[in-house]
């Protein structure tokens, strides 16, 4: 267990290392830094000076290393296009990204897995090929295009939710919340759903598939046998033994949350992190792109390594597999 | 007279194959076929089949613009499905629309396929470091969702070029971003496969008479590591597509000159709150259809490939 935990430790290490190395290249080859501080007049002389004491003369071993360092104190350098420090904005926008994709993680779980468990135990149910036909939908509309027909009919048409931005703000210590009042409640609806959806019949479908593969077990026929309720087969034998799968997809999808976040914040106009990527890309604002491929990269590796341990708490199996392994 | 006989029996065998008993039986996978087969020839024909060539400023009036589809009041019969907001017809806009899509989503997973299947090979055929560093490299990187490399690739391809270039190469831009970002699917696969055929006799057959790795690789293992490639390709298609939809929606995809049908609805979503609903609504439409065909003939194929379902 100790020895597995150290190699993926490693292991997440090393594709952090990669991943700054990724950032470091895009920060210092990818345009020149000099030419982003420095007026279109600065002379010749000045810029070399500039660069010298940047440390851009330096071998670029050192400069990775100066670079790590800086990212590890949280620096990030300043933004070109908005002239103010990455961190800063990064400090500013997260509370809006993280609100909502926990909101739409939420929705998508509360709703996706009954609705898994339900077309898995009763496939042949209409209400199951409701459900069906609606995933099969969802997934091929295109996350935007949900959030359009979202505008156009609550917002457009029927007047009832606002369409862009978070509403009002409560500021608690240094963490902004729309979730605190009525605006902002009304205003997460639209954006979570949207963002949500696609998780969502994702979630139904892993689900229902493993519910349907897990009733056609022995230990599930035993477990009728033994003259066991309904509810106890489905819920204490069934649905836990599909929990494995789930945890795994659903760890990764929450990945997938921060990248259509994007495409959501795009639509809505949410001021979250997404938002800011989007418009360092058009502006060509490296530091902010390196900076977000750091920050989110951290995040999938921490989301790999708790899925990982995850999978030993849920299944005991494993547990058991890898100590006689070990014992050998 | 021997060729043709030799079509005829293989249109036979193929008639009486389980793939086409199994395509036959499912309706749904029928219609998927046809709608998908009809909108790629009609994208195909565009420049034929359109009252107009949406991509010629000269054939635009901007005194058309925002006309309605053809059942409203003020509709013009010569825009069936209305204009957008410099005149352009809909009608048309879709079909070149569907064409940069198609052909980008095409041309990508081309790309993926090439990158993903050469490495894939080597990887399992090789095995041993190069192995080693192809799969973690396609482990990490499929760690991170598709359309976040893309962008990405995008992001960096737009500082490296020249500013005022940058629509002229979009379109090879958002193929080269789109291809990077879905290859290590088809790495793993063929990977997979790879190492499970170079055991086979026929193989190591080959070997024994001399060939050299480069030429078993290519002439002997790679058709028997096609089967699951194609149903990779044919879900993968559909990502592509939509993610080229996505990245013109964001605005970093193809340029409005000539728009896809991402681009259509990034234009449409412009015009959401001054109720020219047709602007947005008819682009989106046929992205959906589309995706919703290649993806239905996707499933089908993975299950009419997998013996395990029989």
């Amino acid at each position: 267990m100790i020895a597995f935990l150290i190699r993926r430790l490693l292991q997440s290490l090393l594709v952090m290392l990669v991943v700054a190395l990724l950032g470091f290249t895009m920060f210092r080859y990818v345009g020149d830094p000099v030419a982003q501080m420095v007026g279109q007049d600065t002379p010749l002389e000045e810029r070399d000076k500039l660069r010298e004491e940047l440390g851009l003369n330096d071998p670029v071993y050192l400069q990775f290393g100066r670079f790590i360092a800086a990212t590890l104190r949280g620096e990030f350098g300043l933004s070109y296009s908005i002239g103010r420090p990455v961190n800063e904005l990064l400090v500013e926008r997260l509370p809006a990204t993280l609100e909502l994709s926990l909101i739409a993680a939420l929705f998508s779980l509360v709703v996706g897995i009954p609705m898994g468990v339900y077309t898995g135990l009763y496939p042949q149910r209409w209400l199951s090929k409701v459900f069906l036909t609606v995933s099969l939908v969802g997934i091929s509309l295109p996350t935007f295009f949900i959030g359009i027909l979202l505008i156009l009919l609550f917002g457009v048409t029927l007047g009832w939710l606002p369409t862009f931005g978070r509403g009002e703000t409560v500021a608690i210590g240094g963490w902004t919340t729309g979730l605190l009042t009525a605006s902002g409640l009304q205003s997460i609806l639209m954006p979570a759903f949207t963002l949500g959806m696609f998780q969502l019949t994702f979630i139904m479908r892993l689900v229902r598939s493993e519910m349907l593969e897990v009733l056609r077990t022995d230990f599930i026929k035993f477990a009728r046998a033994r003259g066991l309720a309904n509810r106890a087969v489905h819920f204490g034998h069934a649905l836990k033994n599909t929990l494995v799968p789930v945890i795994t997809i659903t760890g990764l999808q929450v990945g997938s949350i921060v990248a259509f976040a994007i495409i959501t914040e795009t639509v809505f106009q949410w001021p979250g992190l997404g938002l800011l990527f989007l418009q360092a890309i058009q502006n060509v604002d490296i530091p902010i792109m390196s900076t977000y491929l750091i920050v989110v990269a951290f995040f999938f590796v921490m989301i790999n390594l708790t899925v990982d341990l995850l999978y030993y708490v849920v299944d005991p199996r494993l547990r058991i597999h890898r100590e006689v392994a070990g014992g050998h | 007279m021997a060729a043709a006989a030799r079509i005829r029996d293989s249109l036979d065998r193929f008639l009486d194959s389980d793939i086409w008993f199994s395509f036959k039986r499912s309706k749904v996978t029928v219609a998927a076929a046809i709608v998908s087969g009809a909108m790629i020839l009609a994208a195909l024909i565009a420049p034929w089949i359109s009252p107009q060539n949406p991509f010629d400023p000269a054939a635009l009036d901007l005194l058309d613009a925002f006309t309605p589809p053809v059942w409203y009041e003020d509709g013009n019969p010569r825009f069936l499905l209305g204009t957008d907001d410099q005149g352009r017809d809909m009608l048309s806009a879709l079909l070149y629309g569907s064409r940069i899509s198609i052909m980008v989503g095409l041309i990508s997973v081309v790309l993926a396929m090439a990158i993903g299947i050469s490495l894939g090979l080597i990887a399992g055929y090789v095995g041993g470091t190069i192995d080693a560093v192809i799969m973690r490299i396609a482990d990490v990187q499929i760690t991170f969702p598709a359309i976040l490399v893309a962008l990405l690739i995008d992001g960096v391809a737009r500082g490296l070029l020249p500013n005022e270039r940058h629509d002229e190469l979009a379109l090879a831009v958002i193929v080269t971003a789109l291809g990077l970002s879905i290859w290590p699917q088809f790495a793993r696969t063929v990977r997979g496969s790879t190492m499970v055929e170079k055991n086979k006799e026929y193989v190591q057959a080959a070997r024994v008479i001399g060939l050299s790795r480069g030429l078993i690789m290519v002439r002997h293992v790679l058709p028997n590591v096609m089967g699951p490639v194609l149903v990779i390709a044919t879900i993968n298609l559909a990502i592509a597509v939509l993610g080229e939809a996505t990245l013109s929606f964001l605005g970093v995809g193809v340029p409005p000159t000539e728009p896809s049908l991402g681009t259509l609805i990034r234009i449409g979503n412009d015009f959401l709150f001054s109720g020219e609903w047709w602007i947005v609504i008819f682009p989106g439409v046929t992205l959906a259809t589309l995706i919703l065909s290649v993806n239905l003939l996707g499933d089908w194929l993975r299950d009419a490939l997998n013996p395990k379902l029989r």
